[in-house]
């Protein structure tokens, strides 16, 4: 067999040549500098746009806003923290956490299932139909889904006419005189707001916990098997916590974005405010930007909170 | 006394593929017990088959008289140590040996007291505090041996343990191994697909192919005794004579597998063509070409190696030429 002349004759090829081949072996030779390149848009991007606005809304929250002219009034001062912590502004606090956490539990409780089939039975087509069928929600309008959720749930909706061609009017007639969670009708109930929740952030639960699933191997459920453990103590002793990365990670999603919604309880649910509606009622009609960004610093302190504790918790300790 | 395990008409079928197919077994108690085969030989499914990770599709399997069929593995007092050893790796060393004792509710310092021991016998003392991916593969392999063997089973199954070491290592566990098996007194049942470890380790191997055993005895009577061309082939570096050769030497009509060491170079005798020779250190193994078939000899190192392509006469006795049941 003949080689080109080229390969046969010398040990060293010559090189590319022009500029985009000393381009080449610049970068060989120096690989920090293509990291650098690559890196420094999107680290300048989040640094100064992302948590600079951060910052830059953290400092508004020590201003005041002066309460004749309506100006605000660039001094620092702890006055929109007190009157962030006045009983009304502290009752739409508890009642967005209480929401996100029973959100955030609701999802896990229903990802967990799907994403274990998902990860341990699914192959070939039915895993690209699981991966359509969690994403296609996704790709529809926000706005869209949250609207005929609020069909599905009206007085008129198709929800109320499965009950009462059950003939179990009754029962839902019952539930919704149930205070805190009851209502006129569930398209003007907390039961509504939590439902829409859990539709709209599954996905976000799901994903992470198929992939954390995903990555325990079959042996390690056979080996407990093998050591003497029923299904329930595998469950516990070995797939929970192994998949508890992942769950901590999808419930970093639906815990924040509930945090942070304002839509959904606002066409969803009874009159009374979240975090995100406060938020955008403060900043927008009423114009006071200090207590509105005061509002979205509590997401933020309670995410810290939550991450601290999960890890003490010893959630990461898979990773 | 009652065999450990027993073996009655097991099928297990995979769709189309019978991985295991109408196998007949008995492995008797405190037996050193080797399947050997090559991969998709079945001797890994009827290892599954004994810890209860597979169910079989017919026949009866019994674990010390009793019947296993439909009984879930945690539900079998048999232990596995398994290929890729399956330590859990959120959990320490230590909590991944007492994990079968923590699950059967056994106290706390109890459990612990009891791993502690396991790691010594394993000789892995100190090391409880770590995380499994912090030991090298064989301290894993080690582990993985505590943790199946502290729980006393009636049966530990042994899934390719070895697979993974280098050599020394592998040769130093399979001693240990060896001689763990005959202080403990348990019965081990080992699938390995390298015949060497089989043959030195077990006390009996079960030959698999194609989801069936070829042959059942003891290490010496595989490798000597080979019943069918397949035995001999996969079990020894053997060679095997079709039934043209077997006559030209001097044998009667059928395939025949006569072992390397047992050819002697002589002045005179069946003449040969050497095709290469390849230095082993304490021997040199001599490829010659007889009559058109490949036939290897055995040279100990006092013996002068002759030149490639050189004429050679060979000699045997004929009573080592053993003759094999495939009537073609």
């Amino acid at each position: 067999m003949r080689l080109a002349p080229a390969i046969t004759q010398s040990a060293i090829l010559p090189g590319r040549g022009g500029p985009f081949g000393a381009l080449s072996d610049a970068f060989w030779r120096k690989p920090k500098l293509l990291l650098f390149i690559m890196l420094a848009p999107p680290v300048l991007w989040l640094g100064v746009v992302y948590i600079g606005s951060l910052l830059a809304l953290l400092v508004q929250s020590f201003f005041s806003i002066d309460e004749f002219s309506g100006m605000v009034n660039r001094e620092f001062t702890l006055k929109t923290y007190s009157e962030l912590l006045i009983p009304a502004n502290i009752d739409i606090i508890v009642r967005t956490v209480v929401m996100a956490t029973i959100v955030t539990l609701a999802s896990a409780v229903v990802a967990f299932p799907i994403a274990y089939y998902a990860a341990r039975y699914a192959k070939g087509r039915w895993k690209v139909l699981f991966y359509l069928g969690i994403m296609l929600p996704l790709w529809s309008s926000y706005l869209v889904k949250i609207y005929a959720w609020k069909l599905i749930l009206a007085k008129e909706g198709i929800l109320n006419w499965m009950f009462e061609t059950l003939h179990l009017s009754w029962l839902l007639d019952a539930y919704l005189a149930l205070p805190l969670v009851g209502g006129t009708s569930l398209s003007i109930s907390s039961t509504g707001t939590f439902l829409v929740f859990v539709y709209v952030w599954l996905p976000f639960m799901i994903l992470p916990t198929q992939a954390a699933l995903e990555r325990v191997p079959g042996t390690l459920l056979e080996a407990s098997a093998d050591l003497g453990a029923n299904p329930r103590q595998t469950f516990r002793h070995v797939l929970l916590p192994l998949a508890l990365p992942g769950i901590i990670a999808g419930s970093i999603f639906t815990f924040s974005l509930t945090l942070g919604d304002y839509i959904i309880p606002q066409i969803i649910g009874s009159s009374r405010l979240f975090i995100g509606q406060a938020v955008y009622a403060h900043q927008g009609t009423a114009g006071n930007i200090p207590l509105a960004a005061a509002f979205t610093v509590v997401p933020v302190v309670i995410m810290c909170i939550y991450l601290w504790l999960a890890k003490r918790a010893g959630a990461f300790d898979a990773l | 006394m009652t065999n450990a395990v027993t073996f009655q008409n097991v099928s297990r079928h995979f769709g189309d593929v019978r991985a295991v197919d109408a196998v007949d077994l008995e492995i008797a108690e405190g037996e050193f017990f080797a399947m050997l085969g090559p991969s998709g030989s079945g001797k890994t499914t009827c290892l599954r088959l004994i810890a209860g990770f597979e169910q079989p599709t017919s026949g009866q399997i019994e674990i010390f008289g009793q019947s296993a069929v439909g009984i879930a593995p945690y539900r079998r007092n048999v232990n596995t140590v398994f290929q890729d050893y399956a330590l859990f790796p959120h959990l320490n060393v230590l909590d991944n040996v007492a994990y079968g004792m923590m699950i059967r509710g056994m106290p706390r310092d109890q459990r612990m007291r009891s791993a502690e021991d396991a790691l010594s016998m394993v000789r892995l003392p100190n090391y409880g505090a770590r995380k499994p991916s912090q030991l090298s593969g064989g301290q894993r392999q080690r582990v993985a041996l505590a943790r199946a063997l502290v729980n006393e089973p009636r049966v530990l199954l042994l899934d390719e343990p070895l697979g993974a070491l280098d050599l020394k290592l592998r040769e130093n566990m399979q001693e240990e191994l060896k001689a763990l098996q005959k202080t403990l007194g348990i019965t081990f049942v080992f699938v390995t697909h390298d015949q060497g470890e089989a043959l030195s380790m077990a006390d009996r191997v079960a030959v698999f192919n194609d989801g069936k055993i070829m042959q059942i005895g003891s290490p010496e009577d595989i490798y000597r005794r080979p019943r069918t061309r397949f035995v001999a082939d996969f079990v020894g570096s053997s060679n095997v004579l079709s039934p043209r050769i077997t006559q030209l030497i001097g044998g009667p009509e059928g395939w025949s597998s006569l072992r390397p060491e047992d050819i002697r170079l002589k002045d005179r005798g069946i003449s040969a063509t050497v095709v290469s020779a390849s230095f082993l250190g304490a021997s040199t193994r001599l490829a010659m070409d007889l009559n058109g078939s490949r036939i290897n000899a055995l040279l100990p190192a006092s013996v002068a190696v002759p030149p490639q392509g050189s004429r050679v006469q060979i000699e045997f006795n004929v009573a080592d030429l053993h003759i094999m049941d495939d009537a073609k």
